[in-house]
């Protein structure tokens, strides 16, 4: 392209973005130069390539056809390909839609309140506060777990006889406590709970960077001005923290729209399914059923709707830049 | 900070401050304080936040039930693998997307993006497929290379940072001294680059050791089984449990990414930043 011929390469302050750093140019205004850099890039870039084209792309794309089949699995009759009938049967599989409904529940239930804790906790450990050092090192805990440890710790925190919620509950005189994980109604709240309490820490360490890049000066001139906390938090806060806010607001919903280890080990999706996250019910459809095209297609939906949301931040994300 | 906060409101923060500190240790220390129990105290109707008694039965217990030590090697060959290859492979890959850019780029940079998105369970049920085909079913080897995709994208999210924190010019006034690309790429690039690799692989080890549902999928015996899966065992069909020997197990299964989070949690963070608010 730009590179065609060596009057185009050679033009003072042409784009030099082809270029390694270091590298000079040749007069010899041949191809060769050229070629010799692609080279190189490709010996560098290959390694990670071909892993991530067979072990990523390639699956990912393969999983998509699957959702087309009859895969099974153990199955000695090869494989159909069925068209659109998974997506038919998903579409009358109230089970399914169940599922659905309590991982948009799920997602939100632990995005929005995750978000609102993390900004108080960013905007306390912004301050001169004594306990700080504190606060950031017990942050790192549930960041730093396994998450089947999250679950195996509130099963312990849960547990109806020998866990300290009920304990705290007896002593407080509120009452005999509960079997919070194996109730109805109490089972997807109490793994909520969970899932703020995982998600946290990130939220509040990427919030916290995005308040510390806001100049301070703002801040005092603003409160010069008489401005009170929240009109400071409004006109000075808020906007330089948006982008940051937005990005983890979206990448926390996917995450906990995809989620599974937590909440597998929490409730298993019980009980009677009031806590079966799509991916926990799309895994038992594929490996404990073995109904591999139907599970692929249960991903599919999860990446369609995944997308939109993925699509309306984007959109807010350049509108975002429009305003600068 | 010159700015003034009235008395009160400072109390106010504080006192959210302590509740904070509250909600984020409490499910820790109960977790330790159960792992330390006697069995009798475990079963009492009234526990309490300090053992009586505290003993270490509970470990010696977790060790006896189920093959910990063997899950740990597992887990920590899977990791130290997942970690150095995923370095290996990802810094050359970072370094074009940070120096070069080009469609390649944009389309890697696109990848790390939308890769974020994936339901994993649209890609396991392929990956199943494909490694049962290569034999590689319940082989650590078939999770390990599974590790290394799967850490890539984020891998790759904080090297570009590091690599773009390297002035070029240093590159290019080695290059005038007359060192060669690849030179210059060993003795003055890498050595700068280096904190931020050992960093990257340490979280590279740290998501492969927590990792649980590939491992979960795609091991099936007891011996070639990870940490975070035979954590499951200790929880019964009925979800009745052991209480002390799995508190003692899962506090175990912690202590390495733990510490080694402690450890590299500022640059963690760094490359998170980078990503979220640049690419």
């Amino acid at each position: 392209m730009t590179l065609a011929t060596p009057a185009v390469t050679e033009r003072p302050g042409g784009r030099t973005a082809g270029r390694w750093p270091g590298q000079r140019r040749k007069d010899d205004g041949r191809g060769g130069e050229r070629a010799a850099r692609d080279r190189a890039t490709w010996f560098l870039v290959l390694p990670a390539l071909i892993p991530i084209l067979v072990l990523s792309v390639g699956p990912l794309l393969y999983g998509i056809g699957l959702a087309f089949t009859d895969a099974q699995s153990g199955r000695t009759r090869s494989t159909q390909w069925i068209g659109a009938l998974n997506f038919q049967d998903l579409l009358h599989d109230t089970l399914f839609w169940d599922s659905f409904r309590i991982g948009l529940l799920w997602a939100v239930g632990v995005t929005v309140p995750q978000f609102l804790l993390a900004l108080g906790l960013a905007l306390l450990l912004n301050e001169n506060l004594r306990m700080r050092w504190l606060a950031r090192a017990l942050a790192i805990i549930p960041w730093a777990m396994p998450e089947v440890v999250v679950g195996i710790m509130w099963r312990l925190v849960y547990n109806p006889d020998a866990g300290i919620l009920n304990e705290t509950i007896r002593d407080l005189g509120l009452g005999d406590g509960r079997d919070w994980l194996t109730g109805f109604g109490t089972a997807l709240p109490a793994v909520i709970v969970v899932g703020i309490w995982a998600g946290m820490p990130q939220s509040t360490v990427a919030l916290l960077a995005g308040l510390q890049n806001t100049p301070h000066e703002l801040h005092e001139a603003a409160a010069l001005d008489g401005a009170g906390a929240w009109r400071r938090f409004r006109t000075v806060t808020w906007p330089a923290l948006k982008p940051v806010a937005l990005s983890i607001t979206a990448l926390n919903f996917i995450w906990n729209f995809n989620s599974f280890a937590l909440v597998y080990v929490l409730t298993s999706g019980g009980p009677g399914g009031r806590t079966r996250l799509p991916m926990l019910f799309a895994y038992e459809e594929a490996f404990r059923y073995g109904q591999f095209g139907y599970a692929a297609a249960m991903g599919c939906v999860m990446v369609a709707v995944i997308s939109v949301i993925l699509a309306v931040y984007l959109a807010g994300r350049l509108r975002g830049g429009d305003d600068k | 900070m010159s700015m003034r906060t009235g008395r009160a409101t400072r109390a106010g923060q504080y006192l959210a401050l302590t509740g904070y500190l509250v909600f984020l240790a409490f499910p820790f220390l109960w977790l330790i304080s159960t792992a330390f129990k006697p069995a009798r105290e475990l079963g009492s109707l009234h526990p309490t936040w300090i053992p009586q008694h505290p003993t270490l039965d509970n470990f010696r217990q977790a060790f006896d039930e189920q093959p910990l030590l063997q899950a740990a090697g597992n887990s920590l060959l899977a990791a130290v693998s997942a970690g150095v290859i995923c370095v290996l492979i990802a810094t050359p890959m970072a370094y074009v997307m940070a120096r070069h850019r080009g469609k390649l780029s944009a389309a890697a940079t696109g990848w790390v993006v939308v890769s974020q998105a994936f339901p994993f369970v649209l890609l396991i049920i392929p990956l199943f497929l494909i490694l049962k085909n290569l034999h590689l079913i319940n082989s650590l080897a078939g999770l390990i290379m599974v590790y290394v995709v799967w850490s890539l994208p984020f891998a790759l999210w904080m090297l570009v940072g590091y690599v773009r924190a390297v002035p070029a010019e240093l590159e290019e006034a080695a290059s005038v001294d007359g060192a060669g690309r690849l030179r210059t790429l060993v003795s003055v690039t890498a050595p700068l680059l280096a904190p931020g690799i050992v960093a990257t692989a340490l979280f590279a080890f740290i998501t492969a050791w927590n990792e649980f549902f590939f491992a979960l999928v795609l091991l099936k015996t007891p011996e070639k089984q990870t940490l975070p899966v035979v954590l499951t065992h200790f929880i019964g069909a009925e979800g009745a449990a052991d209480l002390g020997p799995l508190a003692a197990a899962a506090f175990l299964a912690t202590l390495p990414s733990l510490l080694l989070f402690a450890f590299i949690q500022r640059r963690i963070t760094g490359g998170m930043l980078a990503g979220a608010v640049k690419s």
